[in-house]
């Protein structure tokens, strides 16, 4: 945030703050790594409340659950920052210092007393009271969040609301007080840090408006770089839709899968001219693709870097050579940019990293040898005397703040796209549980004996009121298909509240459901909230019609 | 803690009992109703701050119901946010729950030493005989009788202990018991009474100092007590403030008399000056040390002396807040202390403002539910947090992270009463009675084949012989085999020890311990092998398994005695006695706790004093 793409505070912080937000986040089983540092905090002492619409086994460590309707964590965010600023419990000296756009975020909030956001949101009022105070009056907090938060048509508006709560209380560039999101992979943070996203070059340089930077690389490629921004993965599936986007390269992503309304995706996958897709599992996606190049894997086969949540750059060494013709994935991508006749050559893992040293300020300290005797370093680490940063943002504490202020960003509560109505009454919503990862690509190979298939969890109240048993295979419609998948009777999920993940697509096809609903700015889909139907298979049966049938319904 | 809850539900007798105790569910997610809370839940530290209520609300369960059920152990963990495994692992770790169906009425009879020598094997074959084997079912259905370790009424030996579950609980002691007592127990009718027995109220009332208000004094009146000099220990202690309370210990150079003979003085002054708060002060009653029985005749007939003098500790040391552990086969003590409690608090002498001196100190009854470790100190305090009573590693002593981690005092009944007459008379008087080394008077529980069994008291320093004759000497006239001092876990003795001195220091330098005060006495018609087994038994039932040295040791040293006891050794039966030896060694070595490092005591005294299992031996 504020320019710079990562969580803002180290490991260690968390374990040593004093209040902790988990936000749309169920830590305990699907980022199990950090929720430890959860615990050491709440064993020291710490509160913890946690925001989700289940009564996940995060929310069961909670001193505080505050179960929201899906999708209204702005009108919740903007309930609990009225209350601080009527409460006066919001930083005034901070928020003078340090931000802008106070005023206008303060007036946007007005309307959003604690009984509105009772109304909105579910949660008893003062519940949202209480977990307002707390956290503004902390001496320590943080917001951690995870897809609960992003995985919405308004996915930015819902982070912005979250560093809105964090600025109106100077929960930020203190230790032990910060916003972390928590990613999902070793390596999530580094691919950003990379610049494998659409508008930043490496170490977070806009293309577009950094012509420095731009300039530095070009120098140092001896190529040019178009001066904008590209295509985000769901702007790329809508060009493919266009027919502007005719071959795609994809890289360890199994897209035909994972993408929200799959149908759909795999029409468009078919549709491309040309499909190569570089992996080292052979998934439904390479299945479909007209090349497909074996890599290795990046934890034991090949030497370099990953950056964890923290942005704490560690070092991988390989273990083994890649079997058969599986190949290192910079040899992979050097040997096309040669053939495509660019001659980009690397002696090694390190001489990657060590341009990228000299063309990204945030990571020029980091030498390897530095990186082996730290045990890793957090950026920004400017120079060679620089040891990294635990925590961001404590220029904001500077008198005067140094750099730019930080911005408030005014937010307004969107329900979710898909809305519920007499056909399709039920809320279904998404995500993982301990056992399994993502599509599976990675976590079905191994057996765990928590994983019981993919099921739609309904809660005892829905199930009585359908006439359904526990393990019952039922049909599961939304306004763009159907599925069918066992009933399991779940009662941590309240009436109307339903529940599935994507683990297992080769058994239930989940994203045949969820809706591609993409937030404009971030290109995230709202796969958290999806309109559902669940009918009792016998029952169709008796009207002939076929049971598992994708029920076309655009 | 990720509560992975079983399916079933409590029934409507089990959820009575669990929140008569908890209170009624705050939400649905705790096992109320659901609907009304859909959308948040409090808990937290708040809920898991209650876990030290585990155990008194698996005694509520066990009490209504007779068993405790997966329903009502689900139900507990919702309540009070407990991870079933853990729960599980808590209420399976104690004797006298059940987790399987049991009728609600069950006769608990005692089959330990003092009791074998009283004649528990003949009642056991009488309810062989009209009822069928342990756990066997009455006709009815109704109850049923098991085989108990020691239930500390040994001077009135045999002893039973008849549990009988329901809306109005009851349980209720017997000794001496008939088997026509234990059928009538069985049958649905009145289970029978215990009494008192201390010899010297009747011979010689003036040497008792400890034990001078037992059957004096009404035990469930405080004016009584009062009148009886009482309470003018806590006002002399007000009046010289802690530091003088502490000194008087110290100068009174009073040993726990625990087992352990730690100075008092040291102990509380340790507490008094750790920076770290709170201070806790417990008292340890969980007296369960076979052949044991003198912290029950004290609680149940002064219970106000014990609350005093802990109310004294928690002064001494600033703590606020005491607890008193008592094991769970106590009946009667347990309802004495209780009033006594109940009483002590309605008429300020606990509460908010002691005695109007602005100090503020009150006590938490906690019972135990049939596990010898928890009288080990640190296994108490996680019997108290609602942990299985495992033994912590020592370091850290109680004095640095003692209950709930705070810096704690410890001391068992009788140390604690011991510190009335220390703060009225003063640290010195004190010392002058007793051995330089071992000051003031002992208690003592003589059992077995002696005349007059019962609880004595004598200044240190007098002869194990004497105490034998003040005892009437052996029943019947008959030769004195052995004497088993200091309990199951302290060791056997012949009849040329009757010189012994009884002190600390005497019986160190002999190799011996006085222990829990036990004297327990067996005459020449006892064969010795019997009771070995027992005691080898008893070592491997209690084990708390936690530790390989005593979980293996206990094991093995009770399958060698058995081989020896059926004459059936393996290699020589010189081969027997040496894997013993070494058993025994190696439990002393290596075990975490007093329970390994004293389970082969008995044993290992009676095959190298009393030469048990040699040809030339006793046996």
């Amino acid at each position: 945030m504020f320019g710079a793409g990562g969580g803002t505070s180290s490991y260690q912080e968390v374990r040593e703050t004093d209040l902790i937000l988990l936000w749309g986040s169920n830590a305990r089983e699907t980022h199990p790594i950090f929720f430890h540092h959860v615990l050491k905090a709440v064993n020291n002492g710490a509160r913890l409340y946690v925001v989700d619409p289940r009564r996940t086994s995060s929310a069961q460590w909670a001193d505080g659950w505050l179960g929201l309707d899906v999708g209204t964590d702005i009108a919740l965010s903007n309930a609990m920052a009225r209350e601080i600023i009527h409460q006066g419990l919001h930083n005034r000296e901070f928020i003078e210092r340090a931000t802008t756009g106070f005023d206008e975020y303060a007036a946007s909030v007005e309307e959003w007393t604690l009984e509105r956001g009772e109304e909105e949101t579910g949660v008893p009022a003062n519940l949202i009271r209480d977990a307002a105070h707390a956290y503004a009056r902390a001496d320590r907090a943080m917001i951690c969040w995870t897809l609960g938060i992003t995985e919405h048509h308004n996915a930015v508006d819902n982070v912005f609301s979250l560093i809105n709560l964090g600025l109106l209380t100077g929960h930020v560039g203190r230790y032990g007080s910060g916003l972390n999101p928590l990613r999902g992979q070793n390596n999530v943070q580094g691919g950003g840090d990379m610049g494998a996203i659409p508008n930043k070059l490496p170490g977070f340089q806009d293309i577009e408006a950094d012509h420095d930077a731009r300039a530095r690389f070009e120098q140092a490629w001896g190529a040019t770089i178009p001066p904008r921004y590209g295509w985000h993965l769901t702007q790329m599936f809508q060009a493919m839709e266009r027919g502007e986007l005719r071959a795609l390269y994809v890289v360890g992503e199994n897209p035909a899968q994972s993408e929200a309304d799959a149908k759909h995706t795999i029409h468009l996958l078919e549709s491309l001219d040309h499909l190569v897709v570089q992996d080292i599992f052979l998934t439904r996606t390479a299945e479909m693709a007209d090349v497909v190049l074996p890599a290795s894997a990046s934890w034991c086969e090949a030497e370099g870097t990953v950056t964890n949540s923290e942005r704490r750059v560690q070092r991988v060494r390989k273990a083994l050579d890649p079997p058969g013709q599986a190949r290192d994935d910079i040899e992979i991508v050097c040997e096309i940019a040669r053939r495509m006749g660019y001659d980009m050559r690397y002696e090694s893992a390190e001489d990657v990293w060590n341009e990228l040293r000299s063309l990204s300020p945030m990571h020029a300290g980091m030498t390897y040898e530095k990186l082996e005797r730290l045990g890793g370093i957090q950026w920004p680490c400017v120079d060679e005397e620089d040891t990294g940063s635990p925590f961001l943002h404590a220029r904001l504490w500077d008198e005067p703040v140094s750099g730019p202020r930080a911005p408030f960003n005014v937010v307004v509560h969107d329900p979710p796209v898909d809305e519920l109505d007499d056909d399709f009454p039920i809320r279904l919503t998404t995500g993982r549980r301990l056992d399994s990862y993502n599509t599976g690509v990675q976590s079905g190979g191994y057996t765990s004996p928590l994983r019981r298939g993919e099921t739609l969890d309904l809660s005892p109240e829905d199930c009585e009121r359908l006439g359904l048993a526990d393990g019952e295979e039922v049909l599961i419609s939304s306004r763009r298909g159907s599925v069918t998948a066992p009933v399991r009777i779940d009662a941590s999920l309240r009436p109307g509240l339903a529940f599935m993940t994507l683990h297992f697509p080769d058994q239930v096809e989940t994203n045949v459901l969820t809706i591609e609903a993409t937030d404009p700015k971030s290109g995230t889909a709202e796969f958290k909230a999806a309109a559902i139907r669940v009918e009792k298979l016998e029952v169709l049966e008796r009207r002939d019609q076929p049971a598992t049938a994708a029920v076309p319904a655009r | 803690m990720d509560l992975r809850l079983t399916s079933e539900e409590p029934t409507e007798a089990e959820r009575a009992a669990v929140d008569g105790l908890l209170g009624p569910p705050r939400s649905s997610w705790e096992g109320g109703r659901r609907g009304d809370d859909s959308q948040s839940a409090l808990g937290g530290h708040e809920a898991r701050g209650r876990r030290h209520l585990l155990l008194p609300v698996l005694h509520e369960v066990q009490a209504r119901v007779g068993w405790i059920s997966p329903g009502a152990l689900g139900y507990i963990c919702r309540r009070l946010t407990i991870p079933p495994a853990e729960a599980y692992g808590v209420a399976s770790f104690y004797a006298l729950f059940a987790l399987e169906p049991r009728p609600a009425t069950v006769v608990h009879v005692c089959t330990d030493i003092a009791c074998m020598c009283r004649g528990s094997g003949d009642l056991v074959a009488a309810l062989e005989e009209r009822v069928g084997s342990a756990g066997a079912l009455t006709e009815d259905g109704s109850a049923t009788w098991l085989e108990s370790p020691c239930l500390g009424l040994c001077e009135q030996a045999p002893a039973a202990l008849v549990t009988r579950a329901g809306e109005m609980s009851t349980e209720r002691s017997i000794a001496p018991a008939s088997a026509a007592d234990l059928l009538r127990a069985l049958g649905g009718g009145d289970a029978g009474d215990t009494g008192t027995i201390v010899p010297q109220r009747e011979s010689d009332p003036g040497s008792l100092r400890l034990l001078r208000r037992v059957g004096v004094v009404d035990p469930a009146s405080l004016e009584s007590y009062r009148n009886a000099g009482g309470y003018a220990a806590l006002r002399r202690a007000l009046e010289i403030g802690p530091a003088g309370v502490i000194r008087e210990i110290a100068d009174s150079k009073l040993l726990g008399r625990g087992g352990a003979a730690f100075p008092t003085g040291r102990k509380w002054e340790a507490v008094a000056r750790n920076p770290s708060r709170p201070h806790l002060v417990v008292c340890n009653a969980d007296e369960s040390e076979p052949g044991t029985f003198k912290d029950r005749v004290v609680i149940e007939n002064d219970p106000f002396a014990l609350i005093e003098a802990l109310t004294i500790a928690g002064l001494a040391v600033g703590a606020e807040h005491g607890y008193i552990y008592l094991r769970g086969e106590y009946p009667l003590a347990w309802e004495r202390l209780t009033s006594a409690v109940a009483q002590a608090r309605q008429w300020g002498l606990l509460g908010d403002d002691v005695m109007g001196h602005g100090v503020r100190f009150d006590i938490e009854l906690r019972k135990g539910a049939g596990a010898y470790i928890c009288g080990e100190e640190t296994a108490l305090f996680n019997s108290i947090e609602g942990l299985r009573g495992e033994p912590r590693n020592k370091p850290p002593f109680p004095v640095d992270e003692g209950l709930f981690g705070k810096p704690t005092v410890v001391n068992n009944v009788e140390s604690l009463i011991n510190v009335l007459d220390i703060v009225l008379e003063g640290g010195e008087a004190f010392a002058a009675i007793g051995t330089e080394q071992s000051t003031g008077t002992r208690l003592l529980c003589l059992s077995g084949c002696v005349e007059r069994p019962g609880l004595y008291e004598v200044p240190f320093g007098v002869t194990l012989g004497s105490v034998l004759d003040m005892a009437g000497g052996v029943r019947d006239g008959r030769q004195l085999k052995a004497i088993l001092l200091g309990g199951a876990a302290g060791g056997f003795v012949g009849p040329d020890a009757l010189d012994l001195e009884l002190s600390f220091e005497a019986t160190r330098a002999a190799g011996a311990t006085l222990g829990s005060g036990v004297v327990l006495v067996f005459d020449e018609a006892v064969d010795l092998v019997p009771i070995l087994l027992r005691i080898a038994a008893f070592f491997r039932d209690e084990s708390c398994g936690q530790c390989v040295p005593c979980r293996v040791g206990t094991v093995r040293q009770q399958e060698a005695l058995l081989r020896l006891a059926d004459g059936r050794p393996r290699g020589t039966v010189q081969d027997e006695l040496a894997l013993l030896g070494e058993i025994a060694q190696a439990m002393r070595d290596a075990s975490i706790c007093g329970l390994g490092q004293t389970a082969a005591n008995a044993v290992d005294t009676a095959i190298r004093q009393l030469h048990v299992f040699q040809p030339q031996g006793a046996a």
